[in-house]
């Protein structure tokens, strides 16, 4: 390479510049390289395909409570009809392989299966059309987000006998009040993850205080982890703070997100880190004595690890949030059947089953109870009882005041 | 730009314009397929990005094309913005002087080496950007964290362990390990290609060796000090893949902020006001920096004359580099 190039060394005006040049060039290829690391990055680049569809943005915006108008009505399907190959968008480490086997067989079509890491992802390449799916989970929230936009398609229950196995409880939520795009998939709870040992610290009982209280976070031995979700972060503050987040973002309570900001705030320096990944497993490890998290990460760290002896997920006594992921249908989708089969099929009893006894996570299908693993019924950090149960409340969709939430989350970090 | 081909004055000055023209369509061809790139890559998304900073979030977090307003650069004056923006510098700051104080002497001990170490050592130089760079970030948290090697060796020389991962040493240390090459190689080729008669001119006239490496040699390399500061500055304060893992996101930079508000927060249109902003500083801090560096070039700078291999490995090394 040395002797090739230094054939030619006549050729060079301003050495130093060219140098600088080439070198800065050098660091935009490293750079783009290192963001292809990340997808997020790639979310400017989709750009162009939301652009679309304006008409859609300016009709939603005057209208912002109103669900979007343009969600074609049920698709004609029968029970188990399919029509064509389906494209399953999933959450990372959300089924057993097996099911999807096991639909494949069944209905034998293929199931093209990927997986996104937040809802904000999955819905960016829902929104852009720069992919195409046929079956997405979105959490509770971004269901009312989607709807909101039109982008979910309505569902045929016909198509869906199954959706009968579902608990009554799951079938009128403040996210999609009519209940026409969304079936149940699993659901969890976010609260701690703490050690036995500061359990006892805290007198036996779980409380937000171990996160927010300067004298009874001094009580904890190790460290202390929050998770990197503004939503989340403002919602413990308010729980902490005696606040149903329910009201207080139902009613758009500015003043009270802000209470909850300060008090983020004032707790940042306590904290390791914030981490929305690892925190079940920096639990188990050692890292930290203390996490903030989603029950369904903890049970797996826990089991993983084999620490039932040791470490515990609890659910505040003053209470927690509760989420929903649910199954529902792209309104650009193409395989309309083989997604209400896939649905009517993970709402089946025994199927709905293997779907909790692999992930951890509540199962929302009454019917499928008698097939779940004792150790998952029986575990109150993922079954609650009743009275932690009632203390439970959902995270609504914020409109504007997101923006707020967002704000305060960042503030703590300032 | 070409080379200073000297015409000989019998030669028609119609030939000359022609082999102009012709040489001018050529660099035009060779260019094409770069100009061609970038326009699609680079020009269109930071046109998009631009256009997008005047757009309108709406209350389900949708882009509205509508309406279009200058809130979003309103908003770049928030408290909170302007603070992100302070301690992104800061730590970029730093970084880059850290960059300049450890990188300068290394490169000056690669560049005083026989030519075949001097080929060895540039290798292990970089040797690590040849491994992917999240991967590296990960082993540093590893070797920084509470149950690792740094913290097992402190402890047993007696000084207990310490903590310093998920603080902004941290973040410190990875920003300066990620980028300390690009700081080695600049400077690297700025001393490989200096003149190092001057220094012994300078020795001859009595100049104590501190004294001739202020007066000569750092002159002589201000042009690789200032590309490696360019090339360090500009990607730390960015950042925020080595803020997020080593910082245990803590230290909010404005590389998190501006890629939570297109991912979380859902307002593109803040997110690309503030992108704007970023390359636009960028830009002119660039110019600036370009300008006085050429001028410095042009001006107090002895030309090298020294020709041969040398100068080919130099080049190939920023070719490698890239």
């Amino acid at each position: 390479m040395t002797k090739a190039r230094s054939a030619t060394p006549r050729w060079q005006p301003r050495r130093s510049r060219l140098i600088l040049v080439a070198a800065i060039i050098g660091v935009a290829g490293l750079l783009a390289a290192a963001c292809g690391d990340d997808e997020e990055t790639a979310e400017p680049a989709a750009a162009p395909e939301t652009t679309q569809a304006p008409e859609t943005t300016e009709a939603a915006a005057p209208a912002e409570e109103a669900p979007a108008e343009e969600a074609t009505g049920a698709a004609a399907c029968a029970a188990g009809e399919t029509d064509g190959d389906l494209a399953f968008y999933n959450w990372a480490e959300y089924i057993d392989d097996e099911l999807l086997a096991a639909f494949e067989a069944e209905t034998g079509i293929n199931v093209d299966y990927t997986t996104y890491e937040s809802n904000e992802e999955m819905l960016t390449k829902v929104e852009s059309g720069a992919a195409i799916f046929d079956l997405v989970v979105p959490s509770d929230y971004m269901v009312d987000t989607m709807r909101r936009e039109g982008l979910l398609l309505e569902l045929n229950y016909d198509a869906i006998p199954n959706a009968a196995n579902i608990a009554t409880e799951f079938n009128n939520p403040p996210f999609d009040p009519e209940h026409k795009y969304h079936v149940a998939y699993q659901w969890g709870t976010t609260g701690i993850g703490l050690t036995y040992e500061v359990l006892d610290l805290l007198g036996g009982e779980s409380t937000w205080a171990v996160l927010f209280d300067p004298d009874t976070a001094a009580l904890v031995p190790g460290s202390i982890s929050m998770l990197d979700d503004a939503p989340e972060t403002v919602s413990a503050a308010l729980k902490y703070l005696g606040y149903s987040i329910e009201d207080v973002i139902n009613n758009r309570n500015e003043d009270a997100v802000r209470e909850a900001g300060d008090l983020l705030r004032a707790t940042h320096d306590r904290l390791l880190k914030y981490d929305s990944v690892t925190f079940g497993d920096d639990l188990v490890n050692g890292e930290v004595d203390v996490a903030h998290g989603w029950s369904g990460g903890f049970a797996l760290s826990i089991f993983e690890a084999d620490a039932y002896e040791t470490h515990v997920y609890t659910i505040p006594k003053e209470g927690g949030v509760r989420w929903v992921d649910t199954m529902a249908i792209p309104h650009n989708a193409d395989n309309i059947c083989s997604a209400h089969a896939m649905i009517n099929f993970l709402t089946d009893a025994e199927n709905g089953a293997q779907l909790t006894n692999w992930t951890y996570y509540g199962s929302p299908n009454a019917a499928s109870t008698p097939y779940i693993l004792d150790e998952i019924l029986e575990d109150p950090g993922i079954y609650p009882p009743p009275e932690v149960d009632a203390r439970l409340e959902f995270i609504p969709h914020a409109g504007d005041l997101a923006l707020l939430i967002q704000d305060m989350h960042s503030q703590a970090k300032s | 730009m070409g080379p200073a081909r000297r015409s000989s004055p019998t030669a028609g000055a119609a030939g000359e314009e022609a082999a102009a023209l012709a040489r001018r369509r050529q660099g035009m061809l060779l260019a094409s397929p770069g100009a061609l790139y970038l326009l699609i890559f680079f020009v269109a998304p930071l046109g998009l990005i631009s256009v997008y900073s005047f757009a309108t979030r709406t209350s389900t977090g949708r882009t509205s094309l509508s309406g279009w307003n200058v809130e979003s650069y309103r908003a770049l004056g928030d408290d909170i913005i302007v603070g992100i923006i302070g301690r992104s510098a800061w730590l970029a700051t730093l970084t880059t002087v850290l960059c300049v104080v450890v990188g300068y002497p290394f490169a000056y001990y690669i560049a005083t080496r026989p030519r075949h170490v001097r080929a060895v050592l540039l290798v292990m130089v970089m040797i690590p950007f040849w491994t992917n760079a999240l991967v590296r970030v990960f082993a540093i948290r590893f070797l920084l964290g509470s149950n690792g090697p740094a913290s097992a060796l402190s402890e047993s020389l007696g000084f207990g362990t310490f903590r310093i991962l998920f603080t902004p040493t941290a973040v410190t240390i990875g920003m300066v390990y990620s980028f300390l090459t690009f700081m080695v190689l600049p400077l690297y080729v700025a001393l490989e290609r200096m003149d190092w008669s001057l220094t012994e001119a300078a020795r001859d006239l009595y100049a104590s060796g501190a004294k001739a490496f202020w007066k000569v040699t750092l002159p002589l390399t201000r042009s690789g000090i200032v590309a490696g500061c360019v090339l360090v500055f500009v990607p730390s304060f960015g950042s925020y893949v080595v803020p997020d893992i080593l910082g245990g996101a803590k230290t909010l930079l404005v590389g998190s902020y501006i890629a939570r508000q297109f991912r979380d927060a859902r307002n593109w249109p803040l997110g690309a006001a503030l992108s704007v902003l970023l390359i636009v500083a960028m830009l002119v801090a660039v110019a600036l920096n370009q300008r006085s560096g050429s001028g410095a070039e042009d001006g107090s700078r002895p030309r090298n004359r020294r020709r041969g291999p040398d100068q080919g490995e130099a080049e190939t090394v920023t070719a490698v580099a890239s």
